[in-house]
């Protein structure tokens, strides 16, 4: 005899497990294709970040096993070290001047390419090309071009009367030369806005025109609103980078002070003059690899990494009263 | 008879071939094994002709060791050897220019000791200088030894010595400072001739430590215990004060600007060029001057001291470059062996030092007959080999407290600086926790 209500309860059952095994296949092959990218994330993101964390407990000189010192290296990174505040102090300088200008600068760039007649493909060359010139090249260039002694822009301002500055030999001038090195380079950011400026669409600056919108007016309104997800993507990346400066501000200390030995012994003259360019990445590469001391350097780059972090989460979370984006329902 | 004959030498006949193969065989063999020779490589801190001079002593080496063959590579620094030994797979053997490092080397057993091998080839460390032996160990711990030494004195310029109406080179900070201001040629603020340069920073002679004038005002870094004593030695602070007085009087921003387009290590070097009257530099000058600007009418002193210490004179700063074997190194043999002839070989020791002019490093090849003589280069043996001269100290922080010094003095002499003591006493601190963190934990 079979029990009929026992089939019909099993039917459920093997539909359900059907299901089961078919989201466990799908999940699977998800597993599957995300494989690559998370093995990639766990071997090169996770596991440094974490070794990093542990280092920055220990007292470690690269040679010896890591020595647990509780947290020494946060106390003394706060309350001793006597580089730590010009490092910070460089890389937020650096965060609230290069950062806009390069913004602004590019955008600018842009706009003004945006409204080339003649001539556009020779001019957006032109503005570009100097993104392509390798940082450490680009730097003992300016380094050069600003020579206060030799250089030609000094022996210019020299013909013109003026006594021109010390440029990176001055820890007065060193941080803005930098900036126009930085100002200089921003062809790549000119891109990304060229890009987005010219695809908004023209009928909001016909409509805008219709209303008696002149030319700031159809920028304010039109231009900036539309293409604000792209500057707010400039502006983080340009924060990133800043937190991340080093390859210019360590080329431009050493070639200016003039001081590189015969082995290229360079790490005793990071952040001339006078700890000007002594910037919070350059602060770490001297502790972990002049001063073998990788606990240390282990200790600020986590600071850094949680700084990064914070001042990303507040520019994205501050950006949703000034970006717009299409389509997007609020 | 004849059959058993036959059997007889054919066999032999055999025999024979098979032996005669298998000798064959051996012969070739034997040698080819024993000719393999070991590759060993030694990494160096020396480049272009200074490289050059370096190859030659080595492959004199190599050519009388058919066991080994060394590949010598250079421009390297204390970054690299670091890398290289963490990464386990270091070269045979390492040297470096930062004889203050070896606090860390020796240490931290990243160079291993020398001590067996020196005991097993009954080496004597009385031959190398007292000062030498100072800075190749650590705590007692010998993990290098010194190849070729150098000593810091004064080059003059004698056609602007002959001009300026100076016939005989200071003797004293104060006639340095005197025979400055005679020696200096100005255009307005433009500095055209600088009578000596006091600027922290610039160029090997004014490391901004302060060691390379250490042993001109009897100055030192540690007391007893290993606490910094800078802002306890008067000394120190008088030797700020006058640096920065001397600065002052050529103007902070005029030598900046001065300095600017002066590579030390070229052609380009500001004493060699005839900008810089007198220079505090290393012995290593002579062959540089030689090499770049041969037509320079120059000579050599020691350097001025402290009038305070006039008894001093004749002494000044001394150190050198060491070499190890690295922890990880795979040829550790053949490794000795060619660390055992190049410091302590005379024909090495004068061979090398003939080609770069740096002091060589062991009594008997400072006396060797295969030596040029040159009276601008023997100042600076007798400076060496002066019992007042001194070098750094070496501690477990290596070269980072001399870091810190260094960050002091140029922040000092650019006028950042309001309290002198006080700071000092505060460098003191930094450099007392530097040191402490250094030796095994704590805060850095």
């Amino acid at each position: 005899m079979i029990d009929a209500s026992a089939g019909a309860v099993s039917r459920p059952i093997a539909r359900r497990r059907g299901r089961s095994r078919a989201a466990w296949r799908r999940r699977g092959l998800v597993l599957l294709l995300m494989g690559p990218w998370l093995a990639g994330f766990t071997i090169f993101f996770a596991y440094p970040i974490v070794w990093n964390a542990y280092l920055s407990f220990t007292h470690y000189n690269l040679l010896s096993p890591p020595k647990w010192i509780g947290l020494a290296n946060y106390r003394y990174m706060l309350h001793d070290d006597p580089q730590m505040w010009p490092a910070v102090r460089n890389t937020l300088w650096l965060i609230a001047v290069l950062v806009p200008l390069q913004v602004v600068f590019a955008l600018g760039v842009a706009l003004m390419l945006a409204r080339a007649r003649a001539g556009v493909g020779v001019f957006r060359t032109i503005f570009y090309l100097p993104a392509l010139a390798p940082p450490v090249a680009a730097t003992l260039g300016f380094v050069y071009i600003l020579n206060p002694a030799t250089g030609p822009v000094n022996i210019i301002l020299g013909h013109l009367g003026i006594h021109g500055p010390l440029w990176f030999q001055s820890p007065a001038w060193a941080k803005p030369s930098l900036v126009i090195l930085g100002l200089w380079g921003i062809g790549n950011t000119m891109i990304i806005f060229l890009a987005a400026v010219l695809d908004v669409p023209r009928h909001l600056y016909e409509s805008a025109e219709l209303d008696g919108a002149g030319p700031f007016q159809r920028l304010r309104w039109v231009t900036l609103p539309t293409i604000s997800p792209v500057i707010l993507f400039s502006v983080v990346l340009g924060v990133i980078q800043a937190l991340q400066y080093f390859t210019q501000a360590y080329v431009a200390a050493n070639i200016a002070s003039g001081q590189a030995d015969q082995a290229g012994d360079t790490l005793n003259h990071l952040g001339y003059p006078l700890d000007s360019t002594l910037f919070y990445p350059v602060l770490i590469y001297q502790h972990g690899f002049a001063y073998f001391n990788m606990g240390y350097a282990a200790a600020l780059a986590m600071v850094l990494l949680v700084v990064a972090f914070a001042v990303t989460l507040v520019i994205v979370l501050n950006s949703r009263r000034w970006v717009h984006y299409s389509g997007a329902v609020r | 008879m004849r059959r058993w004959t036959g059997i007889v030498l054919a066999t032999l006949a055999v025999g024979a071939t098979a032996m005669g193969a298998a000798a064959q065989t051996s012969s070739k063999a034997g040698p080819s094994a024993a000719a393999a020779p070991a590759k060993i490589t030694i990494w160096v801190g020396w480049s272009a002709r200074e490289l050059k001079e370096f190859k030659g002593v080595v492959s004199e080496y190599d050519a009388k060791h058919s066991d080994v063959q060394v590949k010598v590579v250079g421009s390297i620094n204390d970054t690299k050897i670091t890398n290289a030994i963490r990464s386990g797979n270091p070269p045979d053997v390492v040297s470096s220019f930062t004889s203050a490092n070896v606090g860390i080397y020796c240490g931290t057993g990243a160079w291993i000791d020398l001590a067996p091998f020196l005991k097993k080839d009954h080496i004597s460390l009385s031959q190398f200088p007292k000062t030498s032996l100072y800075y190749t160990q650590f705590k007692g711990k010998r993990c290098a030894l010194p190849l070729l030494a150098d000593s810091y004195g004064l080059y003059y310029n004698k056609t602007l010595f002959a001009k300026a109406g100076i016939k005989a080179p200071p003797k004293t900070f104060s006639q340095l400072l005197a025979d400055a201001k005679k020696l200096t040629q100005r255009s307005g603020n433009k500095l055209d001739v600088v009578g000596y340069d006091p600027f922290w920073g610039f160029y090997s002679g004014n490391v901004a430590d302060m060691t390379n004038y250490a042993p001109l005002i009897a100055g030192k870094y540690l007391d007893s215990k290993g606490k910094s004593i800078l802002s306890k030695q008067f000394a120190w602070s008088k030797l700020l004060r006058w640096q920065k007085s001397f600065v002052d009087y050529y103007g902070y921003d005029n030598l900046v600007r001065f300095q600017a387009n002066a590579d030390e290590f070229s052609a380009s070097n500001l004493f060699e060029r005839g900008k810089i009257a007198m220079l505090m530099d290393g012995e290593w000058r002579v062959a540089f001057l030689k090499a770049e600007h041969p037509e320079l009418k120059y000579a050599t002193a020691p350097m001025p001291v402290d009038d305070a210490h006039a008894g001093l004179y004749g002494a000044g700063s001394v150190n050198g470059t060491i070499i190890g074997i690295p922890k990880g190194g795979k040829n550790v043999d053949q490794a000795w062996a060619l660390v055992k002839y190049l410091t302590t070989n005379n024909h090495a020791l004068a061979r090398f030092s003939n080609g770069i002019r740096n002091v060589p490093s062991t009594r008997s090849s400072a006396k060797s007959k295969e030596l040029k003589p040159d009276p601008r280069f023997a100042t600076f043996i007798k400076i060496f080999n002066n019992k007042s001269s001194l070098t750094a100290p070496i501690t477990a922080a290596g070269n980072a407290n001399l870091s810190l010094i260094s960050q002091f003095t140029v922040k000092y002499q650019a006028g950042k600086v309001k309290n002198l003591h006080s700071a000092l006493k505060t460098l003191d601190k930094q450099i007392d926790a530097q040191n402490a963190q250094a030796g095994g934990g704590g805060p850095p």
